[in-house]
């Protein structure tokens, strides 16, 4: 590993996010090659590279929608992906709890007490029907559960949402067809409450709730610059809007990290500075810390307080922007090498 | 209404907006007068010319009553379909699996005779508790996978009610189904076979229930999670949405509503038999929900609504009326036609497959859509006039 200014960096007051060795590779091809990367809470970081260097993939990696071949990501301390440990013992909390019945049911049977048996049978039958349900929902309590038997599985996307971590696309993937206040209010689901019965039964849990959410969303949307367009359609927004109406929807998530995957793609120059200044002002007013992906090197270089580089899934460089920019290995990768 | 427009003319356009906003302001309120006005004014309606060309009241109103039921399954196929946008093709088994739950629990076969307002909803929960097993292994699959599935499993459920004899009667299926009783309340005992306005009156009710909690869910977190699924799964897992138990809600919510039918439906025949539960039932309410417009609560209905009436009055009475006109048999080409022997009801199938091919080609958002439906497939028309409207409306 070559972390050629990881020694020259004072001790981090706090790291948000840990990533330890992280590899992917499809198949033959190594998208990310044993990368150590630490983002401090706080601040804005960055991840550059030419294209197919691996930085997507990272990010996916980070966002729980692509397993890393190996390596472990740890957020505020706690591991959130990882390869699976132990996954073989899991079965046993699904079969275990029907096949105790089931034998106490055989039992009754042999006692001639048949219609308990029959009671038993059925119960064994509802259990493994649950417990079944259980393994496909995934609940709070249940990954609990597994984790104290130590059998480790990666979060699943909308647990690591749920855990402060959230993302834009680089192709813009917004919910086209809902309002901009109904994207944003999507990104708000996980913080909502209302159950089921709630909302069928229009209790009061459910309508404050929905009004204060909406209330939320427009604020949301004012932060971000879209006041008084509540109610068009996502896909009727003008390129730029939309770029930053996914920015209101993930912030709706009230993240503690917020990975933007090439932000200003595509955005002209004075779209560019408007959200440049957006990004400052979420670190700055939310106090939230930001992972960037980005190609324009004046964003880059202007926003960052950290920047990394990856280059054919290896990092191979890491500073302050300044550092970066005077680094040979750098302007080797984007320019090649000198002719000799 | 116009006190809040003040001096300004009323626009036609306004009026529909302002019509809008009331129903979504008392959505519950509307569905209960909309429901008292269907049961007062369609029994009515049959009695005019045209309609009372086609049968007697009596024989309308049982109609109604079973287009009903054919409204319950649209509605309940809206949520996964229209909503979450998952193509479920085997739709009837949980129909079946309402309607044999209601046979098991009040008829003469297991000699229990559970109170039918209980079973209802005791069939409805079995179905949902089906719809959650089927669910949850296939959810995973996407698109046309999950349709080949759901197939599948509709396919099952009656081949396996057909098979086995002992547990289900087989081909001669389940009779003596207890009717609806209510119990001397209004002074009425059971209903009987006799008087078709209960039924219709009951199916309206369930209906009415069905919508109010339907509607509310669709304008809940639950039904926004159903449609950012819809349309783009990986952006709303990656905003917070569990996928899984979000598909998995959406279907058992259409497997509650079919099983609800289903206890009716069994309830109102008084036998079930596994040939009313074939692959042509659940193409038949997807086929409702599509004409009807996918994505619109009250669209889909009047979409079941208006094709089972065709099919089970218009069809029925148009082969009878072709009949009574007595049209020579005539050769086209080497073809002899003898329309007295033309069932039309035969036919009906291709009805439905041109009727689609049709919609697919001139109004592909159905007859009803929602406005989010409107959008997607109209999309460049509409966007002037929404982004003007949207400025007229809100200056700021």
């Amino acid at each position: 590993m070559s972390t050629a200014f990881a020694s020259a960096e004072p001790a981090a007051a706090a790291t948000i996010l840990e990533a330890s060795h992280i590899t992917k590779s499809f198949g033959g091809l190594v998208a990310v090659h044993d990368v150590d990367f630490t983002i401090p809470a706080g601040g804005i970081v960055s991840l550059i590279g030419p294209n197919g260097a691996g930085k997507t993939t990272f990010f996916n990696i980070v966002a729980g929608l692509t397993e890393p071949t190996e390596g472990t990501i740890a957020l505020g301390g706690v591991r959130i992906v990882a390869r699976a440990a132990r996954s073989w013992a899991e079965p046993f909390f699904w079969f275990a709890p029907p096949v105790v019945v089931w034998i106490i049911a055989g039992a009754l049977f042999v006692a001639g007490q048949e219609i308990a048996a029959t009671v038993a049978l059925l119960v064994s039958i509802a259990l493994l029907i649950t417990t079944l349900l259980i393994a496909v929902i995934r609940p709070r309590w249940y990954v609990d559960l597994l984790t104290r038997a130590g059998i480790f599985r990666s979060a699943r996307p909308h647990e690591i949402v749920a855990l402060g971590v959230g993302r834009t696309f680089q192709n813009i993937r917004l919910f086209a067809n809902m309002t901009t206040l109904e994207n944003v209010l999507v990104g708000m689901h996980a913080r909502m409450h209302a159950t089921l019965v709630d909302a069928a039964l229009r209790r009061r849990r459910h309508r404050t709730e929905e009004e204060e959410s909406r209330e939320e969303a427009r604020k949301w949307l004012r932060y971000v610059g879209l006041r008084g367009r509540d109610d068009i359609v996502a896909r009727n927004l003008p390129y730029g809007d939309q770029r930053r109406l996914e920015v209101a929807r993930a912030l709706a998530s009230k993240p503690r990290l917020l990975l933007l995957d090439e932000p200003t793609a595509g955005m002209n120059p004075v779209e560019t500075g408007q959200l440049t200044a957006l990004i400052g002002r979420i670190r700055k007013e939310l106090g939230i810390t930001i992972l960037l992906i980005e190609h324009d090197m004046r964003v880059v270089m202007g926003v960052s307080d950290r920047v990394t580089v990856l280059d054919h899934g290896d990092k191979i460089a890491e500073g302050t922007p300044e550092e970066v920019r005077a680094n040979p290995k750098v302007v080797e990768a984007y320019l090649g090498t000198a002719a000799t | 209404m116009t006190a809040a427009t003040g001096s300004k003319p009323l626009r036609p356009r306004d009026v529909v907006i302002q019509v809008r906003d009331i129903f979504d302001r008392h959505q519950s309120l509307t569905i209960v007068i909309g429901a008292i006005a269907v049961i007062f004014i369609l029994p009515f309606v049959a009695t005019l010319p045209p309609f009372n060309g086609f049968g007697k009241q009596n024989d309308w109103i049982n109609t109604f009553a079973d287009a009903g039921v054919f409204v319950l399954l649209a509605s309940g196929l809206n949520v996964v379909v229209g909503l979450a946008g998952l193509l479920d093709l085997g739709y009837a088994a949980f129909f079946a699996i309402g309607a044999y739950t209601y046979a098991y629990g009040a008829s003469s076969f297991t000699g229990l005779h559970i109170p039918f307002w209980i079973m209802l909803f005791v069939g409805a929960g079995v179905a949902a508790t089906f719809g959650l097993l089927l669910g949850a292994p296939t959810l995973r699959l996407r698109g046309d996978y999950l349709a080949i599935v759901t197939l599948g499993f509709g396919e099952i459920v009656p081949v396996v009610i057909l098979n086995s004899d002992q547990l289900t009667r087989g081909t001669n299926g389940i009779t003596g189904i207890n009717q609806p009783d209510l119990y001397g309340i209004l002074g009425i005992n059971s209903f009987g076979f006799q008087s078709p306005f209960l039924y219709f009156v009951t199916v309206v009710a369930i209906v009415t229930v069905a919508f109010i909690l339907l509607y509310r869910l669709q304008d809940s977190r639950i039904g926004r999670a159903w449609v950012a699924v819809r349309e783009d799964e990986l952006a709303a897992a990656s905003m917070g949405i569990n996928t899984v138990t979000t598909k998995l809600l959406a279907f058992s919510i259409g497997a509650t509503t079919s099983g609800l039918g289903g206890a009716f439906y069994a309830s109102k025949l008084g036998i079930v038999s596994p040939d009313q539960f074939d692959f042509t039932v659940s193409f038949t309410v997807l086929a409702m929900v599509v004409l009807g417009g996918m994505g619109n609560t009250w669209g889909v209905a009047a979409g079941a609504f208006i094709i089972f009436e065709i099919q089970h009055q218009g069809l029925k009475t148009l082969g009878d009326f072709v009949q009574s006109l007595h049209i020579p048999t005539f050769a086209l080409g080497p073809l002899t036609v003898d329309l007295s022997t033309f069932n039309f009801l035969n036919y009906q199938y291709l009805l439905y497959g041109l009727a689609l091919v049709l919609m697919m080609l001139i109004r592909p958002e159905g007859l009803f859509p929602s406005r989010r439906r409107r959008r997607e497939l109209h999309a460049e028309g509409d966007e002037v006039a929404e982004l003007l409207s949207a400025e007229t409306l809100e200056p700021t």
